[in-house]
């Protein structure tokens, strides 16, 4: 690939491939690259995806992040948000402070959760989430303060805490991706541990395995994650034309 | 003979007479969601007060906050809270890693709907999948589940229904007799916090007082989801969810929130905010507010 693509527009298709095949469901992202990638999605190869203005519509079109021109396709208020979700027609991006090699991850405090460290949201829809509907990562800064043996409070649900409840859980749960700056990972190995998928650009396997602090499961051939075609470059410009994603991956 | 006709109850009260029926330890649910359409004339007034050992249900914003600076607050039911544009909520992450909140409750998001949910239907739980296998389940040991009666026999989590003694909401219009409409884009779960409260001090708070035939003027009907059945104050409060947002009366102050935030970085600061701002009435507030506003707009001029 050319040494002109930005890693925040390889970052930005990674995260966008999360949704491929997911069809006509409500693709939502929790911050500017998660959103990124799911209107690049829509605007792409994935046209029937729902997308809502992150306040309360869904909108039609190709709205870029932070416009107020809304083409409204739809309401979603925050109870139509929980009645979705439960009915799994979602699939969410979220953050994580940290994350665990089965995929629980901690939106809502560092430390011990009595008298936290440091507090962060709360576990927020994270449990509900996780339980109802795919789930899928973004983590801009991958290292081993974030990737732990353990998270300090589980805000969203692993698989084998997933496997542990059982019956509809253990059987619907599902982490579909995990994209960093450094790499795309997935929970595809037979004990649906953390595997890794591809190395950005530039990016070896031993860089990801020394910013993790968990043992990954690595395939003997990993691929360099691949750059936006002309058309998901174009959608990119479009969606992003104020170059935020930058701020979130520096060039 | 005395006469049968009698008149309709007059619901107009103003925020300290709403105050003014409060007790400390009461159960109280604050409408609005984070930093949006909050009854913070509400919640300033109740600052203002010598109630304390509330129990707090909240899908928290700057209210949440206000009153765990304030000590008022012994048990907290949420899922999180945060000021939207600024994620992290300073006053709340302060007194969680001063564990000066007693009884911190973190629940899911959809467990906070579904307990009062439960409580409006006066059941003593709903079952839900959401907070299972989670910390949830970790830091509320007394959370319990139930089986399925049905062939799939699934195990669910009983979400325990909340009655609440008192609940505050801002709404933008609303009548005497407490029809009130919300404007905006979402009604949040404002409904469902009046429908879980006993009768007697559900409080709904206004930007405009208009008369009943006005109510389809702004909007339609489908904006009308509190009735007056389920109101027992009505607040006359202009910019009332002042600093968060009421679509679309107004936006959230962003400027202001973020020198909230700034002051509440160090107990100096946040003693000079909480002097000039919260220690007098909601007029005074209001006419800082302002004052404020043309001091920073002469601080800009002036560094041009």
């Amino acid at each position: 690939m050319s040494d002109s693509v930005a890693l925040a527009d390889v970052i930005a298709v990674a995260c966008a491939e999360a949704w491929r095949g997911d069809g006509e469901i409500f693709a939502s992202g929790m911050g500017v690259m998660q959103m990124l990638g799911a209107r690049v999605a829509r605007a792409t190869f994935e046209p029937d995806l729902m997308i809502s203005d992150g306040e309360a519509f869904y909108v039609s079109g190709d709205l870029p992040i932070g416009g107020t021109q809304k083409l409204v396709e739809g309401w979603i208020p925050f109870r139509s948000v929980f009645d979705t979700l439960a009915g799994g027609r979602r699939h969410v991006m979220m953050g994580a402070s940290q994350i665990d090699r089965y995929g629980n991850s901690n939106i809502a405090n560092i430390g011990p959760w009595a008298k936290p460290k440091s507090q962060l949201l709360g576990v927020r829809g994270g449990p509900g989430n996780t339980v109802n509907n795919a789930t899928s990562f973004f983590i801009p800064k991958h290292q081993t303060s974030v990737f732990v043996p353990n998270v300090d409070m589980v805000s969203g649900v692993g698989y084998d805490r997933a496997k542990k409840v059982g019956g509809f859980i253990a059987k619907r749960h599902e982490l579909r991706r995990v994209v960093t700056n450094l790499a795309v990972l997935d929970f595809n190995s037979p004990d649906n541990s953390m595997r890794l998928v591809s190395v950005h650009p530039g990016v070896s396997v031993d860089d990801v395995v020394a910013n993790t602090g968990f043992e990954l499961v690595i395939p003997a051939n990993v691929p360099v994650s691949r750059p936006p075609t002309a058309e998901e470059s174009a959608a990119i410009e479009t969606i992003d034309p104020k170059g935020l994603r930058h701020r979130e991956i520096p060039t | 003979m005395a006469s049968e006709m009698s008149e309709p109850r007059n619901k107009i009260i103003t925020e300290d007479q709403a105050i003014s029926t409060l007790r400390s330890g009461m159960t109280l649910g604050i409408g609005g969601w984070g930093s949006r359409r909050k009854p913070m004339s509400l919640v300033r007034s109740l600052l203002r007060s010598d109630i304390t050992d509330l129990t707090v249900v909240s899908y928290g914003g700057p209210d949440v906050g206000l009153l765990c600076a304030a000590g008022k607050v012994k048990k907290l039911i949420y899922a999180f809270v945060s000021l939207d544009s600024i994620p992290l909520e300073p006053h709340f992450r302060l007194a969680r890693q001063n564990a000066t909140i007693p009884e911190p409750t973190e629940w899911d998001e959809g467990m906070l709907q579904w307990a009062l949910f439960a409580g409006s239907l006066r059941l003593p739980f709903l079952p839900t999948r959401a907070g299972l296998g989670s910390g949830v389940m970790d830091v509320n040991p007394s959370l319990k589940t139930v089986n399925s009666p049905y062939a799939d026999g699934e195990e669910l989590l009983a979400v325990p229904a909340i009655r609440l003694d008192a609940a505050f909401v801002h709404m933008n219009r609303s009548d005497a007799r407490g029809n009130a409409q919300y404007l905006g884009p979402d009604v949040y779960f404002d409904d469902l916090f009046l429908a879980a409260c006993e009768p007697g001090r559900r409080f709904v708070s206004a930007e405009k007082i208009i008369p009943t035939e006005d109510l389809l003027k702004e909007g339609t009907f489908h904006t009308l989801k509190i009735n007056r059945s389920m109101v027992d104050g009505v607040i006359h409060a202009p910019n009332g969810a002042h600093f968060t947002t009421c679509e679309p009366d107004y936006g959230r102050d962003e400027s202001f929130q973020k020198a909230y935030v700034d002051a509440a970085r160090d107990s100096e600061a946040w003693k000079a905010f909480s002097d000039r701002f919260l220690s007098g009435d909601e007029a005074n507030y209001q006419s800082q507010v302002v004052a404020w506003r043309e001091e920073v707009k002469a601080a800009k001029e002036a560094a041009k």
